[in-house]
């Protein structure tokens, strides 16, 4: 099919005329390649504008991504230009969707700054995605190299130290975030922080948009909360924290507040997605450094990976967010308020927490993604989730989790620690149930109600949510579904 | 107060039938299985006594249950923690602990605040029951 207009110019004369060459004509579409172990990979689903042939569409996004520009410039000569090329070395089409293709790129290691989120995404998501030919483009997947792995910290505490200094094992963690998110005094907000705390979170947190607004001032807000902790501790004997919401205007004003929360006695600080990711990074050292776990909200993610056709898919910010450092990520519930496909999370989840990543296109995992000991990343499920779903739960997500009631905590008929008490009790009967073999994804309403019995906090919580549910379509699905096997 | 360290501190009691099916699934991960006791049960007492090592080729429950509940008579006063341990690589931690044995009154802690400059407060907390020697206390 190819015309022999559209084939790389492997006369350098040619090549290097002064003009404008197609991208494939110009070396971007490499479909000989053999990718090296040390090669950054890159998935993107392209769609390309109505006429633009997709090897020359992906052949373009390699070239965008990596050398080109849109003309030939003879200074490329001066380079080891066939090296420097990312490789646009297979396509695929997206089942069951046409006009959309999988472009396969890879990209020498020395594209890339050593342990730098910042330079990484300048490549990879920096032009390219305002590209004319084409319609719409996203990043699916990446395959980072063990070389350049281990380059980045990775998470500053990591699942498995965050669980021995919380002396909390064998089952997920259990969080609240603060409500209203906006309005409340200190005094008032560190109220709802002891109650849900003395009834038996191991959380509590900020919310993405608290910061030092007039209605309450970071220092005021850090000080309550950490006498409510404090409280809770004395009252159960149980290590516990919240996330304090370190996030500002500049570097100086989060290290002084992550400084301060330090002084206070907190285990954990709290950022939001938004400070970029070099403020990610800088926190991720100084939590490193002064033995803090470090929550990160995805606050501002949906702009950008919920649409299939264009954006980030959010497992590629979970792998950039491992590699940068933060111990915590919101990483979707299923069966929550927010969007979330099964199979999409488990990917995301796995993708957090696995030392090893194996290749799966039903979990919309494109690549083996080994981790090389970097440490694993606590995913955080939170929105809209309630007791009555806590079988649901704790199947999809699993032990090693941070499940966070909001609304399921504070908005209880008997009240937050009332609320927080169902939540501890669901959870703890549920994994005791699981242990000793029972079905709990079939049984589990039936163990729920049984508990109930005894537990009137979750008898209220059951009655009052049970028939919340958020039955919606989700927009971030797999393209690869298993195919039916006939008997 | 109830401490409510552990996976289970919110339920009942566990029965030893209950205990050992806990057991039982541990040992089907591949953990071992180990007994601490302490009558200093602070937040940050991560060293509880170890009634013996980790039982790394115990691989029935009955014979981790003797062990429980040797443990719980010569310690009847005192906290008494079952532990899974697991060693695989990208664990090598623990990941199980649940509580078997309690202390029939459980005084708690005192929360011990100091006050410092800028509104700032130090918190320690003390074991009511800690004041009094090893030994003593419950």
């Amino acid at each position: 099919m190819n015309k022999p207009v559209d084939i790389k110019i492997t006369n350098m004369k040619e090549r290097y005329k002064s003009g404008v060459l197609k991208y494939k004509q110009m070396g971007y579409w490499e479909p000989e390649y053999e990718p090296k172990d040390s090669d950054v990979l890159a998935v993107f689903r392209i769609t390309p504008q109505d006429g633009v042939d997709p090897e020359e569409a992906a052949a373009a996004v390699a070239g965008e991504s990596s050398t080109a520009t849109w003309t030939v410039v003879w200074t490329d000569r001066l380079t080891d230009s066939e090296y420097y090329r990312g490789k646009a070395y297979k396509i695929e089409p997206v089942p069951g969707t046409p006009g959309q293709w999988f472009a396969y790129i890879a990209y020498d290691l020395d594209l890339f700054e050593e342990g730098s989120i910042a330079n990484l995404t300048a490549s990879i998501i920096g032009n390219v995605f305002g590209f004319k030919p084409l319609k719409a483009l996203r990043l699916e997947d990446m395959r980072i190299p063990p070389h350049y792995l281990k380059t980045f910290q990775g998470p500053a505490t990591g699942i498995v130290s965050e669980r021995e200094r919380l002396n909390n094992f064998g089952r997920p963690l259990l969080g609240a975030t603060m409500k209203p998110k906006l309005g409340l005094s200190g005094r008032n907000y560190g109220r709802v922080v002891y109650e849900a705390l003395s009834g038996g979170l191991d959380f509590a947190k900020d919310d993405e948009n608290i910061n030092s607004q007039p209605f309450m001032h970071w220092r005021d807000r850090f000080l309550y909360c950490m006498e409510g902790v404090n409280k809770a501790i004395a009252e159960t004997g149980e290590i516990k924290g919240h996330y304090l919401n370190v996030t500002g205007a500049t570097m100086e004003d989060m290290y002084e507040r992550a400084e301060f929360a330090k002084e206070l006695g907190s285990v954990i600080v709290m950022i939001d997605l938004v400070i970029g990711y070099t403020a990610i990074q800088s926190m991720a050292k100084w939590c490193r450094k002064n033995d803090m776990i470090l929550h990160l909200h995805r606050a501002g993610h949906s702009t950008y990976t919920r649409q299939k056709n264009h954006g980030v898919s959010f497992r590629v910010i979970a792998k950039w967010m491992r590699m940068a450092g933060v111990d915590h990520i919101h990483a979707g519930t299923v069966v929550g308020k927010l969007e979330g496909d099964p199979n999409v999370i488990r990917g995301i989840y796995d993708t957090c927490r696995e030392n090893h990543v194996t290749k799966n296109l039903q979990h919309g995992v494109f690549f083996d993604q080994p981790w090389a000991s970097l440490k694993k990343l606590m995913p955080v499920a939170s929105g809209g989730i309630h007791a009555g779903q806590m079988h649901q739960l704790l199947t999809y997500l699993g032990d090693d989790v941070v499940l966070q009631f909001g609304g399921g905590t504070i908005g209880h008929p008997q009240g937050i620690r009332a609320g927080a008490t169902a939540n501890r009790v669901a959870l703890e009967s549920l994994v005791k149930a699981r242990n000793e073999g029972r079905d709990i994804w079939g049984e589990g309403p039936q163990i729920l109600a049984n508990t109930a019995k005894w537990c009137t906090p979750l008898r209220a919580a059951l009655d009052t949510w049970k028939d919340v549910t958020f039955d919606y379509a989700s927009t971030d699905s797999v393209d690869y579904v298993p195919t039916a096997t006939t008997s | 107060m109830r401490l409510t360290q552990g996976q289970f501190s919110f339920l009942p009691e566990l029965t030893d039938a209950e205990i050992k099916k806990q057991i039982h699934y541990a040992l089907a991960q591949g953990w071992a299985l180990s007994v601490e006791f302490t009558d200093d049960p602070h937040p940050r007492n991560t060293y509880w006594d170890m009634w013996g090592q980790p039982m790394f080729d115990i691989k029935d429950p009955a014979g981790v249950m003797l062990e429980v509940t040797a443990c719980r008579k010569a310690h009847s006063a005192k906290y008494i923690k079952v532990l899974a341990f697991d060693s695989k690589k990208g664990f090598e931690t623990v990941r199980m602990s649940f509580i078997v044995n309690r202390p029939a009154e459980e005084p708690g802690f005192e929360l011990v605040r100091a006050e410092g400059p800028g509104r700032q407060v130090h918190y320690t907390m003390r074991s009511y029951a800690g004041a009094k020697p090893a030994g003593q206390r419950y």
